[in-house]
């Protein structure tokens, strides 16, 4: 047998939801050496921006992901807010806070789910999942949709909520808090859950701190940060919460903190719609943002998500940077994998809950084998005729089909 | 000549076995899908996704040894389905015996897994190499205390042939009570040796794909599947007979009932700790049956000896 093994992850396994590819230098069971390569799924949203009006724009950044869709229209939504001066109504912050946090419950019971999945627990997938229709179903009844609600808009939100409403939310967060219990009872007892999660990708505080992790990652290794706690935005200020911190430094730690802040949410749900105060749920924002710039933070169930957005005095912004909580933790990723079984790779991959499609920001073209020449970054121009080239060796020939078309 | 070309092809042989074995493996996934608040799949689709599988393409990887390729599932096939004939089933006594057929059907349960790591060491991908290989580890950690347990019941009964066990504990009713702990570490092996439940770890699929058999396509796959269903009842039904030796001498009928109940039994058990339990790490695994389940195995050797001593003279 060799003595190292090289084993290729992605990017297309089943262990992955989106492509990234995980290249694993085994010796045995073990992985001796990691890399990451991030690049399959850029689609070039922030470029695509700038060549947007600021409303296109939110609806654009909200499908910069399926899971945290709100987090991120939120960020943008604050920052041109503070660019153009505006002062959110406070129904309207209420409402936000709302969909964020009923975002972070769906979620993290995804999240719990696709970690069951990947230890081979799929029994915790099929009742988290099941669980988890109850929050879809109540987003769906308070922003039409299930996923890319749509409820941001530039200084408020677009829709009410009725007293029906609130109190169906009120029945749906009773449902899912004995839920939430029954699964934090089942990650206390569950042997076998317990030997797969924990000693796992462990992390360190001082690991944390120089790896610059966010979100439940660092949480889980005593880090308490919390940028619903550190730079309190729309309506956190007034709410009374905990952050959950947990001191395993494991994916057992993550899981734990993850189930507590469920647990925090379901108290941020009720304590919100309880306070609603009445008023107007948006104010009317100029089509034209006046020259400036902002940074704008949203704690995404991932972690902290960073926006920024500079305007020039028309009516699309000039740049837009986004920098999602998976770029934040995708270096701790190789870290927490070496000297590690080839079995907990899954898990530790998943246990920062990474979103791919938000991270990549470039392509860049490697021979197929990963040996010999450079990276090269390549532009648009020459990426469509790498294109045309690959397909005319394969004997594909696009230029009478583009000649019909007038392309 | 005739009766026995009967009996190995059609029943109790070959025929039954695949629709047995099909039926089992619907009766596992049904059963596993409703602890799970699933609808799961409709009765046929074992034998749905038998007859699609067969139709559909064989594709051989241009590494891989065609001929191993091609030959170990027929290989394992014929292996499984010739151990069940030693097996009593529904009465005392199998269709055919000899003295030692004990040692054959746990060689020829073996086969299977060997069966595997060349699938998977031949198949020259990496998934399935490593899948081979942890097949392999697995084996040896779960063989001995199967081995060892349904030694002691043979112990008990003086015996190295399945059907004189059956014989013996029909004579002495209620010996078998003294097996249970030999009947639930064997069963816990039998996971191990199915690859089923949290010692799925050769084929664990967000891992190394589908392990040994990640090549595997059309008929070649669908030999194997059906030969890991039939592995199941071959299975079941030896530790049915080792370990539930009871109504073996009532009517022909109702102990073909009770064979059926006692096989689709240990199956249940099988689902249910697929459903409850998370997958173990390879390491996890040997150490569970080195550390627990090989000295019980070998606690119940000391148990059936001295029962042998004090109770049977």
């Amino acid at each position: 047998m060799h003595d190292n093994m090289e084993i290729p992850v992605g990017p297309q396994h089943p262990a992955l939801k989106e492509p990234a590819s995980f290249r694993l230098s085994l010796s045995g069971e073990k992985i001796m050496q990691a890399s990451v390569r991030l690049g399959y799924n850029h689609r070039g949203i922030e470029k695509a921006c700038e060549e947007r009006t600021y409303i296109q724009d939110l609806y654009l950044i909200e499908r910069i992901c399926g899971i945290c869709s709100h987090a991120h229209s939120t960020a943008f939504a604050q920052a041109v807010e503070e660019i153009a001066g505006v002062n959110l109504p406070k129904r309207a912050a209420y409402i936000r806070t709302l969909v964020g946090e009923l975002e972070r419950i769906h979620s993290h019971l995804l999240w719990l789910g696709v970690a069951g999945h990947e230890i081979g627990f799929d029994t915790l997938l099929m009742y988290t999942w099941a669980d988890r229709e109850i929050v879809m179903d109540i987003l769906a009844n308070v922003t039409g949709n299930r996923v890319n609600y749509g409820i941001n808009s530039l200084g408020g939100v677009r829709r009410d909520i009725s007293p029906e409403q609130v109190r169906q939310i009120a029945k749906a967060m009773d449902a899912l808090e004995e839920r939430t219990k029954y699964y934090i009872e089942l990650a206390s007892v569950e042997t076998t859950l317990i030997n797969r999660l924990s000693g796992v990708g462990v992390m360190s505080k001082k690991d944390v701190l120089r790896l610059g992790t966010v979100g439940p990652t660092a949480r889980a290794s005593g880090v308490a940060r919390d940028v619903r706690k550190d730079d309190p935005y729309a309506a956190y200020a007034e709410i009374n919460f905990n952050v959950v911190t947990d001191n395993h430094n494991d994916i057992y730690g993550r899981t734990i903190v993850r189930l507590g802040e469920l647990m925090e949410s379901f108290n941020i749900i009720r304590q919100v719609i309880k306070n609603l105060p009445d008023g107007p749920i948006a104010v009317k924002v100029a089509r034209k943002i006046p020259s400036g710039e902002a940074v704008s933070r949203y704690e995404a169930p991932r972690g902290e998500d960073l926006h920024y957005v500079k305007a020039n005095g028309t009516e699309s912004p000039e740049r837009v940077k986004v920098r999602a909580p998976t770029l934040a933790n995708i270096q701790s990723v190789a870290f927490m994998l070496e000297d590690r079984y080839l079995a907990d790779m899954p898990i530790v991959v998943a246990a920062i809950d990474p979103c791919f499609s938000c991270t990549d920001r470039s392509i860049a073209i490697k021979d197929a084998e990963g040996k010999g020449k450079k990276k090269k970054i390549v532009d648009w121009e020459s990426l469509r005729l790498h294109g045309i080239e690959w397909y005319s060796k394969q004997g594909i020939d696009f230029t009478a089909l583009n000649k019909r078309f007038k392309r | 000549m005739l009766k026995a070309l009967f009996n190995i092809l059609i029943f109790p042989g070959f025929l039954f076995l695949i629709i047995f074995g099909l039926a089992a493996e619907f009766y596992d996934r049904k059963i596993y899908a409703r602890f799970q608040n699933r609808v799961g799949p409709p009765w046929f689709q074992p034998f749905a996704d038998f007859v699609k599988l067969v139709a559909k393409e064989n594709i051989i990887p241009e590494q891989a040894d065609a001929y191993v390729f091609k030959l170990v599932p027929v290989f394992a096939l014929t292996s499984v389905v010739t151990a069940f004939f030693y097996i009593p089933l529904w009465k005392t006594g199998a269709l055919y015996s000899f003295n030692g057929d004990m040692i054959v059907v746990l060689y020829l349960l073996t086969i299977p897994t060997v069966a595997l790591f060349l699938a998977g060491w031949y198949s020259c991908s990496v998934y399935s190499t490593l899948g081979a290989m942890r097949s392999l580890t697995q084996l040896f950690a779960y063989e001995i205390p199967l081995l060892t347990s349904i030694l002691a019941s043979a112990l008990l009964a003086n015996t190295w042939s399945l059907s004189k066990i059956t014989v013996f504990y029909s004579l002495h009713p209620g010996l078998w009570a003294f097996n249970l702990l030999g009947f639930i570490i064997s069963v816990v092996t039998l996971m191990g040796k199915l690859e089923k439940g949290p010692f799925d770890i050769p084929e664990a699929e967000t891992e190394i794909v589908a392990g040994s058999l990640t090549e595997y396509s059309g008929k070649l796959l669908a030999l194997f599947r059906l030969t890991i269903d039939i592995e199941m009842i071959v299975g079941a039904s030896l530790l049915a007979a080792v370990f539930l030796p009871f109504g073996l001498t009532l009517h022909p009928a109702i102990g073909f009932i009770l064979f059926l109940l006692k096989v689709l039994l240990i199956v249940s058990i099988i689902s249910l700790f697929r459903t409850v339990l998370a997958r173990l790490r390879i390491d996890q695994m040997v150490n569970f049956c080195w550390k627990y389940i090989a000295p019980l195995a070998f606690l119940q050797v000391l148990i059936n000896l001295i029962v042998k001593w004090t109770l049977v003279r």
